[in-house]
């Protein structure tokens, strides 16, 4: 009788330990770089393209990447966004609940989600050399396209799985046709939509492996589609593996810098998801 | 909207053929059995044996698996079962952090705190000597990584067993870990073997946080402290130099469909798993 009390309290101090694990790995991810990159941490480094020699330990500072992932996390948003809804949107209001096109459809964008980035990477570098084409900011644009669209639409699917049935049917009996339809869902997944976006642009900003094939490297910021473009991950990744000292110190500030990002965006999109709650049923 | 969804259902067999199509060049001079099975890698004479790469993907794989799984389950049972609503609040604002942090920080982390812990306090009291670039610290690395995402599916996996089968072991006297243990463990054991495999397969494809960390020699590892290079690693330290070797570019492509594959069956198998699941207990 004692026996089980006694493993319950056991058992819930190792559970205790475990989620403070968590918490432990997060504080000391973000104090390691922190203690790191912020002493390396200046204006110039985010206002300023490479000077010459900067892999040498020259002047000037990462903006090329800076600029140059905003261009390719801004592009793949918008075109993912655009590829996805219509998705969603036939997904959930055209097909049926026991619809086999559904499930396999559903299946395929979960497995297009597990699929690595670097696969994704390989396959559209292959189809790049066919065409012909150079490492450039559209192939990086299409390439985290690619990697964006399962996650836009797995997770606004989850929320418009939950609309009821009764809102469409109301939508219906008022004359309208299911295209019309679109235009209550919409309002109704913005919150879906909203957290798909976040998610989508935190991974697409961080994804390294991917834009190593497809959008090349470059010192200077981007002016059309066809040139290729920085990365702040591949910056950090190659101002890493130099071997001069100063400039290792500037892949500490360039991975804060990267941290920084991906922490507004979260705290961002965590307001935008609450904004956007307020039509939901 | 028909053409645009069965387009992008497509694109799963688009993958595959094409990293297929790629790779095929190979198999004219060597057998499949051959070149997963030799550990000789000179691209310059012709001789690509996966094995070390395969190898080295599998030893960080199990080491991460091993680390993450305990931690992620017995945090997920506490979010679940144990814990008042504001510490939910608190662990999944962290789990969300560290499932935004992109994998080059990941990868940065590693060689700031892991490598040099293993290299001079670890290492020492096992082996004479060891850089940190090794299996474990890519292990322990990975096994971080996947932490969010299995802590994640065990929460929702958990959370799909209805009330009343706690309440009714609840009832019959027993504490709430033993509910846990015999109850809920038992009853979604298939979901967990379900979302390990996800992970497994997440952890299978990680390119750049492992490339930092691992020491990147193409050798077969024999102990935690060896060195190694997994398959997504060789892939992006070499793709630019593939196009001057003959039959480079086919041996990597080769490495690429073999991740498509190995994932894609994991997923397609264990995402099967989940929704019937999901649906036996709606």
């Amino acid at each position: 009788m004692r026996l089980k009390f006694i493993e319950e309290k056991i058992a819930k101090g190792l559970m205790v330990v475990a989620s403070l694990a968590v918490f432990a790995f997060v504080v000391n991810i973000i104090y390691t770089i922190f203690r790191r990159g912020f002493p390396a941490l200046n204006w110039e480094m985010i206002s300023q393209i490479p000077a010459g020699g900067y892999y040498n330990g020259g002047g000037g500072g990462i903006l090329n990447a800076i600029i140059g992932s905003l261009y390719i996390v801004l592009g793949s948003t918008f075109l993912g966004l655009l590829i996805s809804i219509p998705v969603v949107f036939y997904l959930n209001v055209y097909l049926k609940k026991d619809s086999k096109l559904a499930y396999v459809a559903r299946l395929a964008f979960d497995v297009l989600f597990g699929i690595p980035s670097i696969v994704y990477g390989a396959f559209a570098f292959t189809i790049m050399i066919y065409l012909g084409m150079h490492t450039s900011l559209g192939g990086g644009i299409l390439v985290i396209t690619l990697l964006v669209i399962p996650i836009f639409i797995r997770s606004m699917d989850e929320v418009a799985q939950q609309l009821p049935k009764d809102l469409l049917d109301s939508t219906y009996a008022l004359g309208a046709t299911k295209l019309e339809t679109i235009k209550v869902v919409l309002r109704q997944i913005a919150p879906g939509i909203a957290t798909a976006t976040l998610l989508s642009v935190g991974r697409a900003i961080g994804d390294a492996a991917g834009v190593m094939f497809t959008a090349g490297f470059t010192d200077s910021i981007p002016t059309s589609l066809g040139q290729p473009a920085a990365t702040l991950p591949l910056s950090v990744f190659f101002q890493l593996s130099s071997p001069n000292a100063d400039v290792q110190d500037r892949a500490y500030s360039a991975a804060l810098i990267l941290i920084f990002i991906v922490l507004v965006i979260s705290i961002l999109g965590r307001l935008i998801t609450n904004h956007f709650s307020k039509h939901k049923i | 909207m028909f053409s645009i969804t069965v387009f992008s259902v497509l694109l799963v067999v688009l993958i595959g053929l094409g990293l297929y199509l790629k790779s095929v060049p190979i198999f004219d001079q060597n057998s499949f059995w051959q070149l997963i099975s030799s550990s000789e890698w000179r691209p310059g004479s012709g001789q690509f044996g996966f094995l070390p790469f395969i190898a080295g993907t599998i030893a960080i794989t199990l080491i991460a698996i091993v680390l993450a799984l305990p931690i992620a389950l017995l945090s997920a049972l506490f979010l679940t079962e144990f814990s008042k609503s504001y510490l939910k609040k608190w662990v999944f604002t962290a789990l969300d952090i560290l499932a935004g942090i992109p994998s080059v920080v990941y990868g940065v982390w590693g060689t700031l705190f892991i490598v040099p812990w293993i290299s001079e306090k670890l290492a020492p009291n096992f082996v004479e000597y060891s850089t940190g670039y090794t299996v474990l610290a890519g292990g322990i690395v990975l096994g971080v990584m996947i932490l969010p995402l299995l802590i994640s599916l065990f929460v929702e996996i958990f959370s799909a067993v209805p009330r009343e089968f706690r309440d009714a072991a609840l009832s019959l006297g027993a504490t709430k870990w033993q509910t846990s243990k015999f109850v809920i463990l038992r009853k979604t054991f298939p979901g967990i073997l379900a979302a390990v495999i996800l992970a497994v397969s997440r952890a299978f494809g990680e390119t750049i946080a492992v490339l930092m960390v691992c020491g990147n020699l193409p050798m077969v590892p024999h102990s935690l402290f060896d060195s190694c290079y997994p398959l997504p690693a060789l892939i992006a330290n070499n793709y630019g130099e593939m196009l001057s070797v003959p039959l480079y570019e086919s041996a990597l492509m080769l490495a690429a469909f073999l991740l498509f594959i190995v994932v894609f069956i994991f997923n397609a198998s264990s995402r099967a798993v989940i929704y019937r699941i999901e649906r036996k207990f709606k």
